[in-house]
């Protein structure tokens, strides 16, 4: 039973490395970042959370959505109802037909979606020379290197190198596919002031709002972890169990 | 054991009238099966809790579910974040699917491996594989559903390939699109037909285990159940170690569900579908991998169509093209280093399916392809008439006993082997 034991953790344990050797190796060299949330019982970092979505609504708010995240579920940082309302409050959204059939705009309620700051995609395309700005509620797990490429792309922002041709109005970035992204770099040394006193390099910045687009994708994570811990005590005491029942029985066979 | 005829008046009234208990008790509980039976032959009880755990997600998942083009992917995504443990049900639902293709591999195998297909198990063999083509059509109608980019540049794909069926191939993709492109006929009918078809596996599961229980289990030496000293009954012996059984596969598939939930899955697969990107690399599922590596080894689009079906296909007459007449690899010296070859054959295509079709890539796949069809038409005919099988033991009994070191009456006890 022992033996049986060692190798399911062992097989457990060697799916999780590959997992994250995969996650790793996939869009290529990035830059080597930590995320506490990573990792078989690794939780996120409540106060890299409540920074990302500051840099979040001071920053990328301005041209990104979070489609499938409501303000409601801002929650889970921690927040009061009334600081969720007052973040609700901060964005517009379009609601109607009113009685007279106009659409019309009002402040965004918890039950809201994180609105796109556009009216529709080709709007948002107008504002952006031509490119879209993506909803960013899965991007953190609809990209090869998850959370590592987030990180690397808003830090990977450099001149370009010698003889290479940026189209008009691009930048160039050391790690999105063919170097040429429409987003300009959006954040910069001191960009916000966070309110816990932290400074706002870049590399925390990224860091924070990584972290908080990593929550948008999987809010569900940590309960996930919690109870997968509990579900793998439980399935593993039982199957002990069984197998030593099963061993007893056996050994009338003869 | 329990008495055929039950003692409590309520069960003796329903069994009066419809004999249950009588059923069970000949089919669960008193059956007999052989007492050499090892834990590769667990897996045909789990694949068949699989099913079950696949239709009662799936049917969960449904109720959530909205096959529109315009709204599948928000409905999943609400599915992950407004149901209750909706991430529960769809994490063991993707994985499951994952689990149910492993288990049902090394059922597969471990049929080659004993020679299960053999007299007098053909049509049981056959169920099982139909089991198979229905299974792939199940998974790959249910990887659509989310409408994710790798959804539906799979499906169309796979689909495509129908076209290259000569004079009516065009018209019968576009029938089973239901319009000229991967569109929202085609995610209706994916879903309509997703729903239907594990019901049909579960009547093709009856009729296997029908045939299974006709002619009985094979078993690892693969010699026939010559008397009630061979077997021991279903119960309790065979339930408590399909049960251990259960809770090992149940662990396993936790560890994915609730740690690595998306690491057998497509990353892209998080992106709406949109039929105006292209991905760069389009891959199926891991399970269907080997099938997409022989596809491709094919430079003509029908010959590797064709091949692709042949080689599941082609399970059908293993039990004509192995011509031995022993059943278990345990006894056939060259077929049991050959069974392992084909495996590793089989793992090779795997590995070349998920690579872009470059390179080494190129040959590797070719030369493992013709390899998989050799191994079926030229060495197992071969084999049988060439490999000098080791002797076959006597009975069941005698070998287990034999093994367990446990002094049978008949043999003298210097005879006895330490275990
Ligand atoms: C001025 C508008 C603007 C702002 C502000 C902005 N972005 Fe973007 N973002 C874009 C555009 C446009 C694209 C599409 C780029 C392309 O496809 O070349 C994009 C793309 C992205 C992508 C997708 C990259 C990929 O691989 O497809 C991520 C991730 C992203 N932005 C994150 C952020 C974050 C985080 C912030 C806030 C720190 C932010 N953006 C702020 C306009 C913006
Ligand atoms: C839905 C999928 C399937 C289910 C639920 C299922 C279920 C079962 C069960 C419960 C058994 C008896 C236990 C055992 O011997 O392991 C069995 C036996 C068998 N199955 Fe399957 N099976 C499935 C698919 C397949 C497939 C795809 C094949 C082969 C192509 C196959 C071939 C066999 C054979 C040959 C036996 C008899 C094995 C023996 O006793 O040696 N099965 N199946």
């Amino acid at each position: 039973m022992r033996r049986l034991m060692i190798a399911a953790a062992a097989l457990a344990l060697g799916l999780i490395g590959a997992a994250e050797a995969r996650a790793a190796e996939s869009a290529g060299p990035l830059p080597s970042v930590d995320f506490p949330h990573i990792g078989v019982f690794g939780q996120y970092d409540k106060a890299a959370l409540k920074r990302g979505l500051q840099v979040y609504r001071e920053v990328c708010s301005s041209c990104h959505g979070l489609h499938y995240v409501a303000f409601r579920t801002l929650s889970a940082l921690g927040m009061s109802e009334a600081e969720i309302k007052e973040v609700a409050a901060s964005f517009k959204v379009t609601d109607g037909p009113d009685a007279e059939g106009e659409m019309f705009e009002r402040d965004g309620r918890p039950s809201d979606r994180i609105p796109s700051p556009f009216k529709n995609d080709n709007a948002a395309r107008a504002a952006n020379n031509g490119a879209m700005p993506p909803d960013l509620s899965l991007v953190t797990k609809g990209r090869n290197g998850h959370e590592g490429y987030i990180y690397a792309i808003l830090t990977g922002y450099q001149d370009p190198p010698e003889g290479f041709t940026l189209g008009d109005g691009m930048s160039y970035n050391a790690y999105f596919p063919g170097h040429q992204i429409a987003m300009p770099q959006p954040l910069s040394d001191g960009q916000v002031t966070y309110a816990d006193g932290t400074e706002a390099t870049v590399a925390t910045m990224s860091h924070d709002v990584t972290t908080f687009l990593a929550w948008a994708a999987e809010p569900e994570l940590e309960e996930r972890k919690a109870t997968g811990l509990k579900v793998l005590i439980f399935i593993g005491v039982l199957t002990a169990i069984l197998y030593a029942i099963n061993v007893r029985v056996w050994s009338r066979v003869t | 054991m329990s008495t055929p005829v039950p003692r409590n008046k309520v069960a003796q009234w329903i069994e009066y009238r419809l004999p249950i208990f009588s059923w069970a008790n000949h089919n669960l509980i008193d059956f007999p099966e052989p007492k050499n039976l090892n834990y590769w032959w667990n897996f045909g009880s789990l694949a068949g809790i699989i099913l079950v755990i696949q239709i009662i997600t799936g049917i969960v998942l449904a109720m959530h579910y909205t096959p529109h083009v315009d709204h599948a992917f928000d409905s999943v995504e609400r599915i992950m974040r407004d149901v209750e443990w909706g991430w529960l049900i769809r994490y063991i639902h993707m994985n499951g699917a994952s689990m149910f293709f492993a288990v049902v591999y090394i059922h597969i195998f471990r049929g080659m491996y004993y020679g299960s297909y053999k007299s007098p198990r053909e049509i049981l063999w056959w169920l099982g594989i139909i089991l198979l083509f229905l299974i792939m059509g199940t998974a790959f109608m249910g990887y659509v559903l989310p409408w994710g980019q790798m959804s539906f540049w799979a499906a169309t794909v796979i689909t495509n390939l129908v076209s290259a069926i000569p004079w009516i191939g065009e018209t019968l993709r576009d029938w089973l699109w239901g319009g000229f492109s991967v569109d929202n006929p085609t995610l209706n009918r994916f879903f309509s037909l997703h729903y239907l078809l594990p019901f049909v596996i579960v009547g093709v599961v009856i009729l296997h285990i029908w045939a299974l229980h006709h002619r009985r289990s094979n078993n690892p030496l693969g010699i026939d159940v010559k008397s009630a000293k061979d077997t021991i009954p279903f119960h309790p012996y065979y339930t408590v170690r399909d049960l251990f059984g259960l809770g090992a596969m149940l662990f396993v598939l936790f560890v994915f569900v609730f740690f690595v939930p998306n690491m057998l899955g497509e990353t892209i697969n998080y992106v709406k579908a949109d039929p105006l990107q292209t991905p760069p690399h389009i891959v199926p599922e891991w399970y269907f991998l080997p099938y997409y590596a022989i596809l491709r080894a094919i430079p003509d689009k029908l010959g590797g169509v064709v091949a692709m079906v042949a080689s599941i296909a082609i399970l059908f007459i293993l039990p004509w093209l192995d011509t031995s007449k022993v059943r278990s690899a345990r006894f056939r010296p060259i077929y049991k280093q050959l069974f392992w070859v084909f495996v590793a054959d089989c793992f090779v295509l795997g590995w070349v399916g998920a690579n872009p079709p470059e390179g080494s890539f190129v040959w590797i796949g070719q030369i493992c392809t013709i390899y998989y069809f050799a191994h079926f038409l030229i060495i197992l005919p071969i084999l049988g008439k060439l490999e000098r099988p080791r002797p076959l033991p006597d009975s069941i009994h005698e070998a287990v006993l034999k093994k367990r070191g446990g002094a049978p009456a008949v043999q003298p006890a210097a005879t006895m082997e330490k275990h």
